[in-house]
């Protein structure tokens, strides 16, 4: 502690590159070719990018109309109403959200945000754009199968989005799609749901086998495993938990669209009697195992979900404190063992299905074990805070509300891990706000923080920094006004998917009866509408900011957080090929603040010593 | 923009990229069937005591099918040993053999789906069922409308359990002859399709995927076969990398029916 702090000159950037008179070898491809069918993984990393964007706000406004209706049961929705009676008909008459239109909301709710918005965002679009530059490598393994992988995701989103407008609607047996729900509801938007995801499964599983194959093959000289940038670890380890738990959903995929489509009684007990009538089928079917199947994926999913945005604070957080993140090695393991205890704790979704209590018992031990990987991670981050001269900006804001958000959302589940307070919490809205904490000012604050960061690198220019903060400051403050009731609605008892928002409850006026709900519970429904509304108004800035930004932001030069890593030490924007030379990896990845060097970041690496590689007009040969 | 070890192989990890890639997509494919066999577990052993069927496949086609694929396994494996010492003329004798075993394979299947589909199950309304292979429809039957009759060789049964095992001596024992039920006595009737019973469900889904696969991988060896080879003639060092990488494909396919064969018509 007794060492003496060292003063680092003042930092000057290096002169751009002046390579506006173009590339002449490469001739410039025409739009086709550059936006749509394109092999670029910086192009692919935007398309992902912009298309989970929409359908994250396309989930939003799901969510708005749900919330009205759970605020107030039965009365039309206000602006929208028309429009969603002439778009959607009978389901919405009168502008009036029916009970089967709200079931098809939440699923799709659900669906849209976990498999259309944040694991393309977290997991593909950052990926995508910043894994090869960060490793040093000239694109993907498979260019063309990255390609595909969009054009998968792409259809899998059109086929959900379409599905809204067969007759019917869209799915309603909610995004986990319980069966025999899911196969007696009787119209076709479970086909749909089953059909797009098995699109999606494909689109994740040829993202999963580039991104380990790249990781893997493509990292460029000296980039050891221990000198990987931490992010890039954890897109490492969620690239495997797609590669190998998508797949059993996609076997109950298939398994329940045979239900659906053939006939067939995979998840159909014996016995089966819908509205009073036998169904025709030959039953002896488990909805058990449909229910193991999913969740075998789902339990991991939630890794996938927070192990790129938790990579994302890393990267932000060390480039901000400017010194090294501390427990760099505890980090890699402690991912790693997440990764593979995520694969054992799928049934404490399951506590109540009667599955034993044998079972419970061990997947109660294995989810308080996992718990401890997590928390050495989020220990690291506040660990590295410390002693650290802090950068506030957009980025480090968002990274910084990360931390408690995530933490609420991580504690408040360890109740619902243990059976026997599970039974008493489970379906309740105490759920929705545990995993909405770990996944909305949880994740999407990370998210948020990645667009921030690397706007700059793929545009050369930096977000308006006053909005950022606006749009900061309302998102936290909205985003708990949302959240923070849900836990008191749900510990009173109030259940999640109920179309009318617990009014069911609020009339049973018998007084001092258990099972009322306060009325001043139902009224925080209320509350949370028009805090939802108004966290939908704090995304303006941000929306208005980040097409404005791209042509009038302040400009900046390559490197204008002063970062280590690799993705900082190329051109702005990147080009075709990421790196004008050949790299060659010398430091870790958070050499912040080095005593004796002479800026207070030593890059992790730089052009190989080629006789004339100094100057920067020399990069085409 | 060149992307490294499309072809070499990276020295500290001993594989070219697209094998990796490969393995990487076949331990998905194993997660895949692994879920699918797990179901097939779990219905079987969910199953009411007697109601799991023994012996409705036949045998000796899978057999065949069986060394089908095991010889198809190793005109690929003499395939791809035969690019590696770059004998062009012996790679196409080979991998023609390897899509006429997969060819035959999947003719196979598909008279063995046709079996199970021309099968019926009749449920009568005296209680009892009448089973067998259907012969034929009066021009006239129509179940909905209880007219006309339906003609199958197979028999009739008391109990719907004396169906499901084929291979005890009251089955093998029984004598098969043409039953022609009339409309009027049917209570309902459905063929051995994937509606059947959950044995039907999971064999048609399961042999079904793995079919795909199998097709899938015919396709691809068809086109390194036929139009694909030309990069022969450019660059045999990249063919014969396709080769492998294919073959490993088709050896995880036969794999799956190893797995398949003794599960659905051994026991």
């Amino acid at each position: 502690m007794s060492s003496t702090v060292q003063q680092f000159p003042p930092f000057r950037e290096p002169q751009p590159a002046h390579d506006d008179h173009g590339h002449a070898e490469h001739h410039e491809p025409g739009f086709w070719s550059k936006y749509i069918f394109s092999t670029d993984h910086k192009v692919i990393g935007i398309q992902y990018g912009f298309t989970s964007l929409c359908f994250l706000l396309f989930g939003f406004f799901l969510m708005l109309l749900m919330r009205w209706q759970i605020a107030h049961p039965g009365v039309p929705v206000p602006l929208l109403g028309p429009l969603l009676e002439k778009v959607l008909g009978q389901p919405a008459a009168g502008g009036i959200i029916s009970p089967e239109l709200y079931n098809s909301f939440g699923a799709m709710h659900g669906t849209i945000m976990v498999f259309l918005g944040v694991v393309p965002l977290a997991f593909a679009a950052f990926g995508n754009y910043v894994v090869p530059l960060m490793i040093g490598a000239p694109d993907m393994c498979f260019p063309r199968v990255n390609m595909a992988s969009f054009h998968a995701y792409f259809l899998g989103g059109a086929v959900m989005v379409v599905s809204f407008f067969i007759p019917g609607g869209a799915a309603q047996a909610g995004w986990t799609s319980y069966s025999p729900l899911a196969t007696t509801i009787p119209t076709d938007g479970q086909a749909f749901w089953l059909i797009g995801m098995v699109l999606l499964i494909t689109s994740s599983l040829l993202g999963a086998v580039n991104f380990i194959a790249t990781i893997i093959q493509l990292r460029a000289p000296g980039m050891t495993w221990m000198r990987l940038p931490w992010f890039v670890w954890a897109q490492f380890v969620t690239a495997f938990i797609l590669l190998l738990a998508f797949p059993p959903l996609e076997a109950a995929g298939v398994l329940q669209l045979m239900d659906n489509l053939a006939g067939t009684s995979f998840f159909l007990p014996t016995g089966l009697a819908v509205g009073g009538q036998l169904v025709d089928r030959s039953g002896g079917g488990s909805p058990l195992l449909w229910q193991h199947l999913f969740w075998f994926l789902g339990h991991p999913e939630v890794y996938v979900l927070i192990l790129p945005a938790m990579g994302i604070v890393i990267e932000v957080i060390a480039n901000n404190t400017r010194k090294p993140i501390w427990g760099y090695k505890s980090l890699v393991y402690s991912v790693l063992a997440v990764g593979f205890l995520s694969f054992i704790v799928w049934a404490h979704h399951m506590y109540l299905t009667g599955m034993g209590q044998k079972i419970a018992t061990f997947f109660q031990a294995t989810t308080m074990i996992i718990s401890i990987p997590s928390v050495i991670i989020l220990t690291c981050m506040f660990l590295s805070l410390w002693g650290g001269s802090i950068r506030i900006n957009t980025p480090m804001l968002f990274a910084l509300g990360f931390l408690p958000m995530f933490g609420i959302g991580g504690l408040t589940g360890l109740p619902l891990g243990l059976a026997a307070c599970d039974l008493l919490l489970h379906d309740t809205y105490y759920i929705i706000a545990h995993f909405h904490y770990v996944v909305a000012p949880g994740t999407i604050f990370a998210l948020f923080a990645g667009v921030y960061f690397w706007f700059p690198k793929i545009t050369g220019r930096k977000m308006n920094e006053f909005w950022g903060r606006v749009h900061f400051w309302c998102s936290l403050a909205f985003m708990n006004i949302v959240f923070m009731p849900m836990f008191l609605q749900g510990i009173k008892g109030m259940l999640r998917r109920m179309s009318n928002g617990g009014e069911l409850y609020s009339v049973a006026k018998v007084p001092g009866a258990i099972d009322a709900l306060p009325g001043n519970i139902i009224q925080l429904n209320g509350v949370i509408l028009w805090a939802a509304v108004c966290l939908g108004i704090a995304q303006i800035p941000f929306i208005i900011n980040l097409f404005w930004s791209i042509s009038h932001g302040e400009k900046v030069g390559d490197n204008p957080w002063r970062a280590t890593t690799l993705d900082w030490q190329t051109p702005t924007p990147p080009p075709h090929g990421n790196f004008t030379e050949e790299q060659v990896i010398e430091h870790g990845p958070y050499e912040y603040s080095v005593p004796g060097a002479t800026e207070d970041f030593t890059p992790q690496g730089g052009p190989a010593k080629h006789p004339t590689a100094h100057s920067h007009t020399s990069a085409d040969h | 923009m060149d992307i490294p070890y499309t072809i070499e192989s990276r020295p500290d990890t001993g594989l070219y990229n697209a094998k990796l890639g490969i393995w990487l997509f076949l331990a998905s494919e194993v997660m895949l069937f692994g879920g699918l066999f797990s179901a097939y577990v779990l219905l079987r052993v969910g199953a009411a005591p007697g109601m799991w069927p023994h012996g409705w496949l036949n045998v000796t086609l899978g057999t065949i099918n069986t060394l089908l694929l095991a010889l198809s396994a190793i005109t690929t494996l003499l395939a791809w040993a035969a690019c590696k010492v770059r004998d062009f003329t012996k790679f196409k004798i080979f991998h023609g053999c390897t899509i006429l075993l997969a060819l035959s394979f999947l003719t196979i299947k598909s008279f063995e789906y046709h079996d199970k589909l021309i099968h019926y199950e009749i449920k009568l309304n005296n209680g009892t069922f009448a089973d067998g292979h259907l012969v034929e429809k009066s021009p006239d039957f129509d179940l909905a409308k209880k007219t006309g009759t339906v003609t199958l060789h197979g028999r009739i049964a008391t109990d719907e359990k004396d169906l499901m095992d084929l291979r005890s001596p009251e089955a093998k024992s029984a004598k098969l002859d043409e039953v022609t039920v009339a409309a009027t006595d049917i209570k309902s009737m459905g063929n051995y399709g994937p509606r059947h019973n959950t044995f039907t469900a999971i064999y048609f889904t399961l042999t079904g995927l793995h079919a795909l696969h199998i097709f899938g991988g015919t396709v691809v060896i068809f086109y390194f076969w036929g139009p694909g080879s030309r990069m022969w003639k450019t660059d045999p060092e990249r063919f014969t990398n396709r080769i492998e990488v294919s073959g490993l494909f088709w050896h995880f396919v036969d794999l799956v029916w190893i797995f398949l064969f003794p599960v659905l018509y051994l026991t």
